[in-house]
């Protein structure tokens, strides 16, 4: 059963070849006695999950179900969900119980899907390795000793070893992209904008985008579907209409302009790694796709831009975690300097407060100029760069990240070579772009991802692109060794 | 040495909307603390801002009405400051990109001249909440009813010479946001707070000297004070070879009494950046050309129109202009009298100086615009003297009873105007005046006027105070003269 796809699962949920209890009983069975391993979870709602269950169960009775009706699916830690702990993967919110829903969390209960639990994440989504949260590190299915990616590790690694059949994510540099491609599965970043933020623990908000992480380009549709669309209370949202994401899977991709950025293609890339994609887009060549070399002229300068901005926003966005109103809160604090100091120092773990210091530091009087103005201006000529070549291309592709999963503590005392984890999929959000990534191959026996990005609002151009691919490859279908 | 002062002000104005700036709440005053304060305004994880297009109304309107350049986009940036009564760690306000560019206001002196003073720009804001440091045993509470109250801050130029200039400034745009309706005025709650920087140098002097900013002055007199006393003790202190240090200070109004809070070295750098969560709000021309259209009437137009309308002269006109409440507090009294000089006079005279010695102002009046008009009324009609018509206004400010002519008959203070009845009073009292009379008569009319009192007392007297007394001068003038 948790080898079916959500597309299948919604099939034999209307055709009653199963309930929603005994699928969602499944998967939490699956949860208990194989999460040990990969502590892809953070929290388990087992008795909501089961109640949530037989009341989908009564409106497939009825006839009143939707094709999420039903459906068990996890959120990442990072979306808030009423009455349940969200902890965004650090102490400062271990005790942290909202008394409201986000947005997309509130989309999902709208359609009676049924919610396994929460997924662990690097703290506060800052991390590609998923080594950061307070919670413990997520294991790869792939490998006991790999991390998943991150920061949505915990989803990623949930979906891989079938804990749950599909998971939101979020992502602000690669955080959907890179563990999707690390961990074999499939993950969608929309456009800024496309799914609502309201509720979703702000890390950098510029750049943070919620998107679907599941096996598939049609689960990752079906999600979408749920969860993209305008909210008035989030004022980045835009107002664009939603179209139904799995309408245009089918589509025929012949003609399709596939743009290759030479400056992603270089010597530097890792040869197994460039055979391997260039072997992925000559399955979609032979789809009828035409393959063009463009030009990304900036795209050297996203790592460093993104590292000024995406502190800067997170150093004011983390300064509401002062101890005050709710979080963690130090123990008999001597007077307000000492509340504030000893609450952050024991709520925060060491990535966090290095990106608060680095954001800190580039906004202060000086040095504004020199860091944050000028990653702005480069920003703008990334955007520029992708509008460019979108007038020649339809999607342009890439790998997702320079190399498969790696090891434990491999990325050593360096963050800097952690950043470079993403150095494919950062433009992407500096842009605002909507990026895929999709399983393409293996190298080593590990899988590897291949990125798509669109223009704006093109997502289901990536899903069709996907999908397509996916109807020629069974990258998507393998299974981590011992999960069958 | 002669010193020359220069003041410059930063006022914040809190907007009348209904809700708060970036969230639903509501803003009344006053409500249980943390009643209205949502999960936006406790700052909660994953919260946003909703920018409450009311209040970029509010603050347009404003710029309107100071001839100021409104921006068509405007960007919200992120202060970042720690403070308990900040939830979020930042207030959101404009810096580089306010809502309202350079303007200008004109204020009426003393000396009957006029001054311009202008306007740097005004942004919007969000009001923080309030620390309350008492009954809580050593630790602070936090109120958070007011975070996120809409705020303008306006910002002068340093364009102020004196305490009176300054003042004046203050109640000019004090009048021009209450008669826009977009703040309520009340000072004593906060809705409008004044931050003074003071500077001295020698007169003749081009470069400014170090300036101080008292902050939070919360009424026109303490704003006068606090002034006063910042240019004498830098003065003092300048010239007993000191010098003046950068910084903020605080006022105590009821002690008289100012101290610093913090110097330019311990101030904080805010480390301003737009903020990402709302997006550069931009207007085209037609928004703004609606509002234009309907502005209300502003301060400066009203007095030129009662001085037209009314009658009234330029002094009489700046002060029931001035102020909203009062300026229709007054066409009230007119539209139900018919008299706008009588109205101008209740008004400025008995009205205000009861509002004064209770320190209140006329929308807390214990006397409708109604009542005052039935008691003019009766003035005109000749039913009261102007001794009865006072008793009156006291017996309606007392709350002895709400009706105009219930008082009068409960006091007898009905004029008596029946010419018959008066002229046979006057009869039986120049009877009695044989010699008063004689002395009139061979007075000349410069000394006769002089000597009419000599009979109005008797006859006041005689008709126990309710003789018209413009009847009775009539009729005495008619005897005496034959």
């Amino acid at each position: 059963m948790h080898n079916k796809t959500v597309a299948e699962l919604s099939k034999g949920l209307a055709q009653k070849e199963f309930s929603s209890e005994e699928l969602t009983s499944h998967f939490l069975n699956r949860i208990e006695t194989l999460d040990g391993r990969y502590n892809s979870f953070i929290t388990v709602c087992k008795e909501q999950a089961l109640a949530d269950a037989r009341a989908a169960d009564k409106k497939i009775q009825s006839g009143t179900a939707t094709a999420w009706t039903g459906i068990p699916f996890a959120h990442k830690d990072i979306f808030c969900t009423q009455g349940v702990t969200t902890t965004c993967g650090s102490k400062m919110l271990a005790n942290f119980r909202p008394p409201y829903d986000a947005t997309v969390a509130l989309k999902f209960k709208e359609q009676g899907a049924v919610c396994l639990g929460k997924t662990n994440m690097d703290e506060f989504a800052m991390g590609s390795s998923n080594e950061s949260s307070y919670f413990g590190k997520v294991v790869n299915p792939w490998g006991d000793n790999l991390v998943p990616g991150g920061s949505s590790g915990g989803s990623a690694s949930a979906v891989a070893a079938r804990l749950t059949p599909a998971a939101t994510a979020t992502d602000t540099g690669g955080s959907i992209r890179q563990p999707a491609a690390l961990c074999g599965i499939t993950g969608l970043k929309p456009t800024y904008g496309r799914v609502s933020r309201l509720g979703m623990i702000a890390f950098a908000s510029s750049l943070d985008q919620g998107g679907p992480m599941a096996r598939t380009a049609e689960d990752a549709a079906m999600m979408l579907n749920v969860m993209a669309g305008f909210d008035p209370k989030d004022s980045t949202s835009l107002d664009n209409p939603v179209p139904d994401y799995t309408a245009t899977l089918n589509q025929d991709i012949k003609g399709l302009r596939i743009g290759l950025p030479k400056e992603f293609f270089t010597s530097d890339l890792d040869s197994k790694m460039a055979g391997a994609i260039r072997a992925a887009i000559a399955e979609l060549e032979k789809r009828g796709a035409i393959l063009k070399e463009i030009s990304l002229p900036h795209s050297a300068l996203s790592v460093p831009a993104y590292y000024v901005i995406a502190p800067a926003e997170c150093s004011a966005n983390l300064s509401r975690f002062d101890g005050v109103r709710y979080g963690h809160r130090c123990d008999d604090p001597k007077d307000l300097m000492d509340l504030y100091m000893r609450s952050r120092s024991e709520g925060f773990g060491e990535e966090v407060k290095r990106r608060i210091l680095i954001g800190t530091y580039a906004l202060s009087a000086g040095y504004y100029d020199a860091y944050y103005r000028k990653a702005q201006q480069v920003r703008r000529l990334i955007k520029n760069d992708f509008t460019e070549a979108f007038a020649d291309v339809d999607v342009i592709a890439s790998p997702t990240s320079p190399s498969p999963a790696f090891g434990f503590g491999s990325k050593g005392d360096d963050p800097v070579k952690m950043y470079l984890e993403d150095i494919f999929t950062i433009s992407t959000n500096l842009a605002g772009l909507p990026g895929m990534s999709i399983p393409a191959g293996e190298i080593d026996g590990l899988p590897i991802g291949l990125q798509l990005i669109g223009n704006y609002f093109d997502e289901g151009r990536l899903l069709n692109v996907a999908h397509q691919f996916q109807t020629v490859t069974d990258w998507h279908t393998k299974a981590p060794k011992g999960i069958s | 040495m002669q010193w020359e002062t220069v003041i410059g002000l930063e006022i914040h104005v809190q907007l009348a909307t209904k809700s708060k700036i970036f969230s639903g709440s509501s803003t009344t005053f006053g409500a249980e603390p943390n009643t209205q304060a949502s999960a936006v305004d406790l700052a909660m994880p994953g919260m946003l801002p909703v920018a409450n297009e009311q209040a970029f109304r509010y603050a347009i309107m404003f710029g309107l009405a100071i001839d100021a350049e409104i921006n068509k986009r405007s960007v919200f940036e992120r202060k970042n400051y720690f403070y308990p009564d900040l939830p979020k760690g930042y207030q959101t306000t404009q810096l580089a990109e306010p809502i309202v560019g350079a303007g200008h206001v004109d204020v009426q002196l003393s000396d009957g001249s006029s001054k311009r003073i202008r306007i740097h720009h005004a942004h919007l804001e969000e009001d923080a909440g309030k620390s309350l440091h008492e009954d809580f045993h050593g630790m602070s509470g936090i109120d958070l009813n007011r975070a996120g109250t809409p705020l303008i801050e306006i910002v002068t130029e340093p364009d102020m010479r004196n305490s009176e200039e300054a003042v004046a400034c203050a109640r000019k745009l004090h009048a021009i946001v209450t008669s826009l309706g977009i703040c309520d005025g009340e000072m004593a709650q906060g809705s409008m707070r004044f931050d003074v920087n003071v500077s001295v140098r020698p007169k003749g002097e081009d470069k400014l000297g170090t300036r101080t900013e008292t902050k939070n002055l919360n009424s026109f007199r303490f704003m006068e004070r606090a002034i006063k006393l910042e240019v004498e003790r830098q003065i003092e202190l300048i010239e007993d070879g000191g010098s003046v240090t950068q910084e903020t200070r605080l006022y105590d109004g009821d002690k008289h009494f100012s101290r610093a809070m913090r110097s330019k070295e311990e101030a904080n750098d805010y480390r301003y950046f737009p903020c990402p969560d709302l997006l550069p709000v931009v207007f085209d021309d037609d928004y703004i050309a609606r509002i234009k259209a309907d502005l209300p009437e502003l301060p400066d137009n009203r007095q030129a129109r009662f001085i037209e309308q009314y009658g009234l002269s330029l002094y009489d006109a700046s002060i029931l202009s001035a102020e909203a409440n009062m300026a229709s507090f007054f066409e009230a009294v007119v539209k139900a009298c018919d008299d706008a000089k009588l109205a101008a006079n209740w008004i400025l005279g008995e009205l205000s100086a009861r509002l004064n010695s209770e320190e209140q102002s006329v929308s807390a009046s214990k006397i409708s615009a109604v009542q005052l008009a039935a008691l003019i009324k009766r003035i005109k009609d000749n039913t009261l003297s102007s001794a009865g018509a006072k008793k009156v206004f006291e017996a309606l400010w007392n709350g002895e009873n709400n009706d105009v002519d219930a008082i009068i008959e409960a006091n007898g203070l009905k004029q008596v105007s029946d010419t018959g009845a008066l002229e046979k009073l006057v009869d039986e009292v120049l009877a009695g005046l044989p010699d008063q009379i004689a002395q009139y008569q061979e007075a000349d009319e410069k000394k006769r006027k002089k000597l009419m009192g000599g009979f109005m007392g008797p006859l006041m007297k005689a008709s126990k105070g309710q003789g018209n007394p413009k009847l009775f001068t009539e009729i005495l003038i008619r005897k005496l003269g034959e």
